[in-house]
């Protein structure tokens, strides 16, 4: 149930792009989604074949790029990938901060036919 | 037979639009709907068991003189409302049959049939997840995350999106702790590597304990 009303929005965004653009069909969607966004790129996939039917998006390939999420040390000034069961920065121990990166969750861009 | 395939070039538009945008915009009209109204919004979070009714109505004993509302949101059922309405406390029920959270349009359409007369505290419900409520704003000021000592003190770690988006955590069923072997140290360090300043409150619904400190705070928030 989670990915569909989100697979709607994914539909009815790039939709209204390819019409603002005269665009005949949509080719491709890709979308950017964080590790933490909560999505995962498989289930939209499948709702998205049954959502798009009779729409501009019916049969284009959907392409995620998969983000991975990062913590951040003020200390260290880097950003890094938190270990299980810590959140400690790899170079001093000290716990980081999370950032938002790998919360990312949007349509990036869209491929169509005119 | 060999099929001729007609390529077309396909052109790029780029859109970049956060999927979130129209739930988004939907929580914040709710959201000023509400503060016209003069009522303060908390989305209430929490695994299924936390304590999450169970909490509310401890707040609302702490909470006298308080107007309250109290939106429920579960996969099925009305044993809470039934049981909130019974305490005399104005309660209306969604049941979104399945859907693992509450979102904002959900919200929006609900709220017509809750009649709000004075200004208070509007107490949503949501569905028992420590997962997907977290990303969806509903239209509240405020997140409540509704953590119970007998769900582990690993939690942070595993749903850190919940942890890191909670405004105030209350601990529940604190008298628990002994029993479960939790590990406040492991907790609390899980929590302030997610969210360096959100309090954490040790409560217990049997016996009331820390709620009276919990109304204090949503009080100071509203004024």
């Amino acid at each position: 149930m989670h990915e569909y009303p989100i697979t709607e929005q994914i539909v009815k965004i790039s939709s209204e792009k390819a019409k603002e653009n005269n665009a005949r069909r949509i080719t491709r969607i890709t979308l950017v989604v964080g590790e933490y966004s909560g999505f995962i790129g498989e289930s939209i996939q499948m709702y998205f074949d049954i959502i798009s039917k009779g729409t501009l998006c019916e049969g284009a390939v959907l392409e995620i790029e998969n983000i991975k999420a990062k913590w951040r040390c003020p200390n260290c000034n880097i950003n890094y990938s938190r270990r299980p069961l810590s959140f400690a920065c790899p170079e001093c121990g000290q716990d980081g901060e999370p950032t938002s990166i790998g919360k990312e969750f949007y349509v990036k861009n869209i491929e169509v036919e005119t | 037979m060999k099929q001729e395939v007609k390529s077309v070039a396909g052109k790029e538009i780029e859109v970049v639009q956060n999927i979130f945008d129209e739930n988004d915009r939907i929580a914040l009209e709710t959201k000023e709907t509400l503060e016209n109204l003069g009522v303060y919004v908390v989305n209430i979070m929490g695994a299924p068991g936390a304590g999450k009714t169970s909490s509310i109505i401890s707040m609302i004993r702490n909470l006298r003189g308080e107007k309250v509302y109290v939106i429920e949101g579960d996969i099925e059922s009305d044993i809470d409302t039934v049981k909130l309405k019974e305490l005399g406390i104005d309660t209306i029920q969604i049941n979104t049959k399945g859907a693992c959270h509450l979102d904002a349009p959900i919200i929006q359409n609900s709220l017509q049939e809750l009649t709000i007369d004075k200004p208070g505290i509007l107490f949503i419900e949501n569905i028992g997840n420590l997962v997907c409520p977290a990303e969806f704003q509903i239209g509240e000021h405020i997140k409540m995350l509704i953590c119970s000592a007998a769900e582990g003190s690993d939690k942070p770690y595993k749903y850190p999106l919940a942890f890191e988006k909670a405004d105030v955590i209350l601990l529940t069923k604190c008298d628990l702790k002994e029993f479960v072997d939790f590990d406040d140290e492991f907790f609390l360090k899980g929590i302030r590597g997610l969210n360096k300043s959100v309090p954490v409150f040790e409560v217990n619904a049997k016996n009331g304990q820390g709620f009276q400190q919990v109304a204090t705070w949503l009080k100071n928030r509203i004024s």
